[in-house]
């Protein structure tokens, strides 16, 4: 399964990451992070593909993806 | 379960979080030009030109050696930088304050004389840093802290395309307008980005790359608001496209065919 790991300290939840995903993978979260924003997290994470439209949309540079790696079927 | 990072911070960017407002596009092309400088391998060979506006920290965040002159004079200061260090990598990161209206005459006259440089032009219709007064690129009707009814063309005059004016000059390499109010868009503006420096490492001359940019906080409005704002209301004013590039006409239709879907304009070729 991929993920992504969000940095709650350069988090400024500005939604931009929970409009751009295609599955609805994020939301943002109810409680303040440190820095005093709501930061984006994942909701739904078995619905993500690690297809990286959240990192490329964040202004902060606060995403970083992980995508699962399939061993069958990878080499024919 | 194996996994593999397919997205990480580029080497390019420091490790200072940036202090831009939320939803703000300076980020997303902090990070592009960082990256591209990474991918072309010239990351200690470049030196940047930070703006007098609301990237006038960009020399904190990026991660190579930046010099911030007085406001409006980056196209002259990386003039400077250019002829005496020809193996530099030189680029001026400017707004639309800086560049198109204080900085007007050292824009054209760089572009005149096609300066082997690059300039990233953020274009997001605003005086950020200072409040929100009306730029010159400020939209007909948009409401800034300087024209709180609504930009009048009678008293105000009507916003400056800095592309189209600078297209009919007979020296500029490469001029492209681009976006990065979503996905699609920001890998757009990486191609562009990466192409213009490209035609600075090859030799070809002045490169210009304008990028649409939202400003939640000065167009009063939400992030998300912000985005549809650019999508709906400066790309129809700015259409985005490249306007001259020095590369022949079969390469670019090539490149279309493989991918880089950019939508040319040739009628300014």
């Amino acid at each position: 399964m991929s993920r992504i790991e969000v940095d709650e300290k350069r988090c400024k939840g500005c939604e931009l990451c929970v409009i751009a995903c295609p599955f609805g993978v994020l939301a943002l979260s109810d409680v303040f992070s440190s820095t005093g924003y709501y930061p984006a997290k994942m909701v739904k994470p078995e619905k993500c593909t690690g297809c990286t439209l959240c990192a490329l949309v964040c202004p902060d540079v606060a995403i970083e993806v992980y995508k699962e790696v399939k061993k069958t079927g990878a080499k024919k | 379960m194996k996994e593999k990072k397919v997205f990480k911070r580029t080497k390019g960017l420091t490790d200072i979080p940036m202090r831009y407002c939320p939803g703000c596009g300076h980020g997303i092309i902090h990070r592009l030009v960082a990256e591209v400088i990474e991918e072309l391998g010239v990351l200690k060979r470049t030196i940047g030109i930070a703006p007098v506006g609301c990237s006038v920290f960009a020399d904190e965040y990026f991660n190579c050696d930046m010099i911030q002159p007085a406001h409006g004079r980056g196209p002259a200061v990386a003039t400077g930088i250019k002829r005496t260090r020809p193996d530099c990598i030189v680029f001026s990161y400017q707004g639309d304050g800086d560049l198109a209206s204080i900085g007007m005459a050292e824009t054209v006259h760089a572009c005149a004389r096609s300066e082997n440089i690059t300039i990233i032009f953020v274009n997001n219709a605003i005086y950020g840093m200072t409040g929100g007064q009306m730029a010159p690129t400020t939209l007909i009707g948009m409401k800034s802290t300087t024209t709180p009814f609504g930009r009048d063309v009678k008293v105000a005059g009507y916003p400056i395309k800095v592309c189209e004016l600078l297209a009919p000059l007979e020296a500029p390499g490469y001029l492209v307008r681009v976006s990065v109010h979503k996905a699609s868009q920001v890998m757009k503006a990486k191609k562009a980005i990466k192409k213009a420096f490209q035609v600075q490492m090859d030799g070809l001359g002045f490169s210009l790359v304008e990028i649409i940019s939202p400003c939640p906080t000065d167009w009063f409005l939400t992030s998300l608001q912000a985005v549809e704002f650019a999508e709906k209301q400066m790309i129809p004013y700015f259409p985005l496209g490249e306007f001259k590039t020095p590369y022949k006409k079969e390469e670019v239709k090539k490149e279309a065919k493989e991918g880089i879907e950019v939508e040319y304009r040739t009628d300014f070729n």
